[in-house]
């Protein structure tokens, strides 16, 4: 099949960037996305030009690296797969696809596709993390957890911290990617003790990035690859609330 | 509770809870308009309590606070959200994602806010500084606030354009706002979001043709 693309091209996170169109003529329907793009990419070395700078890891949907912005759409017009997951078969033949890098002002241009996400890091050291018990493992029982809440932990656990929340929030928003965390945690025995404080850090932190504020529109849930659920939001912002209005002296 | 108000999450906090008050005086609102209907008598009793009571004479600037509140903090809000993407999308596609009222809730409620200085124009103000006739009702002699109504709505059809539009941007902020405000707060989950979305659908479709069937109403019992 063949395929016309409008790529944003930008050398550094300094300079103007454009979009360049680019056209392929053998591209397999059976390939991934990451692959034409692979494709491209050698077509681009062979005449001496640049490559097109893309982030990619596992190609398997579970490192979270490879966020594009595709038509319109983090991770492309199907539901529930990151990038690499994408086919071609998904495109029509002939079809013009703009691909972007994620937009929003915590994000950063590093080159062309590729997106500075260490914001996502900072937010983590803020609080996404259990007090590590010493001595020898209890035993796997002891702690007990309703069957609910740990298939809801792990419904928020399975978080790949792509991004494609953000950039799919018309305020920028990393609402899921902080409830995610949140939840993951609260759910569960080992996140008890620092629950509090966590809500408070990691809500504070997230606003300190730049990252704006959830309007429920619901586009997060629709477009993450892992299809994490708006009830991650509503516990974050009640376990702030909780933390906020019940806080204690330290 | 140093960053409550600066967070995002505390500022959606503001967001929803006035809200909420501003949806329970939608109900009192709609309750009262509604014997418009019934007859010049029984509206002209009830308009005559809304504005002697004690109790509602103290409500009043507390509703009027509520509202400002709920349009400073959002348009504060909203300003800060639009700097937070400095580059846009080439190309976007919400249609799939988002309902247009989630998307818009700023302009629909300014949309309201234009209708809401001229309504509180026409009336409110009309009840607080205008000489409108006095008129027995139920044994009593109280404002003909229903001639006033009456008459607005039969002698200017544009007013009638403006209510029923009114009534549609009002009804289209409440069928997102109204989950949405519960969401905010922390009180919903997978199950109950779909049973607020149904509340809010109701309510949105209840205030927004309960509302715009007042100007209807003097149109066709006009004709």
């Amino acid at each position: 099949m063949k395929v016309n693309l409008k790529i944003w091209r930008q050398p550094d996170a300094q300079s103007k960037g454009q979009f360049v169109d680019y056209h392929l003529d053998d591209i397999n329907p059976e390939m991934s996305f990451l692959e034409m793009l692979d494709a491209l990419n050698k077509k681009l070395i062979e005449q001496g030009e640049d490559p097109v700078a893309f982030e990619h890891d596992c190609r398997e949907g579970i490192c979270g690296s490879c966020g594009l912005f595709i038509n319109g759409r983090p991770h492309g017009p199907e539901r529930e797969v990151a990038t690499c997951q994408l086919h071609m078969r998904s495109f029509s033949d002939g079809e013009t696809i703009v691909v972007e890098p994620w937009r929003a002002k915590p994000f950063p241009v590093i080159k062309d596709l590729i997106v500075d996400r260490s914001a996502f890091d900072k937010i983590l050291n803020a609080g996404g993390f259990v007090s590590v018990d010493t001595g020898s493992a209890p035993e796997a029982n002891t702690p007990a957890v309703k069957k609910l809440n740990a298939e809801k932990a792990f419904d928020a656990g399975v978080c790949i911290g792509c991004g494609a929340c953000v950039a799919a929030c018309k305020n920028s928003s990393a609402s899921l990617f902080v409830a995610a965390k949140i939840s993951q945690l609260a759910l569960l025995p080992q996140g008890k003790p620092e629950a509090k404080k966590r809500a408070r850090n990691m809500v504070a932190k997230m606003h300190e990035l730049g990252f704006g504020s959830c309007t429920s529109t619901e586009a997060c849930e629709v477009e993450c690859p892992k299809s994490i659920s708006l009830e991650h939001i509503a516990r974050m912002n009640r376990e702030y609330l909780n933390a906020s209005f019940a806080e204690e002296e330290e | 509770m140093s960053h409550f108000f600066t967070s995002s999450v505390g500022k959606k906090f503001i967001l929803s809870i006035t809200g909420i008050f501003l949806m329970l005086f939608l109900i009192v609102h709609l309750s009262v308009n509604s014997l418009l209907m019934v007859g010049s008598d029984a509206f002209n009793s009830a308009a005559h309590f809304m504005t002697t009571n004690t109790v509602v004479q103290i409500l009043e600037p507390i509703l009027a606070l509520g509202f400002l509140v709920h349009i400073i903090f959002s348009a504060y809000i909203t300003w800060q959200n639009q700097r937070l993407r400095p580059v846009r999308y080439k190309r976007i596609n919400r249609w799939g994602s988002t309902t247009w009222p989630s998307r818009n809730m700023f302009i629909l409620g300014g949309l309201i806010l234009i209708f809401l200085v001229i309504h509180l124009s026409n009336f409110w103000w009309q009840v607080k500084f205008g000489e409108l006739d006095q008129v027995e009702a139920h044994g009593a002699m109280v404002h003909d606030l229903y001639a006033l109504v009456a008459s607005l709505f039969i002698e200017k059809w544009w007013y009638d354009v403006l209510y029923i539009l009114g009534a549609l941007f009002l009804g289209l902020h409440l069928s997102h706002g109204f989950w949405a405000a519960f969401q905010s707060l922390g009180w919903s989950n997978d199950l109950w979001r779909r049973r607020l979305k149904r509340v809010a659908y109701a309510f949105a479709v209840i205030m927004g043709v309960g509302f715009a069937s007042i100007p209807v109403y003097f149109l066709v019992t006009a004709a």
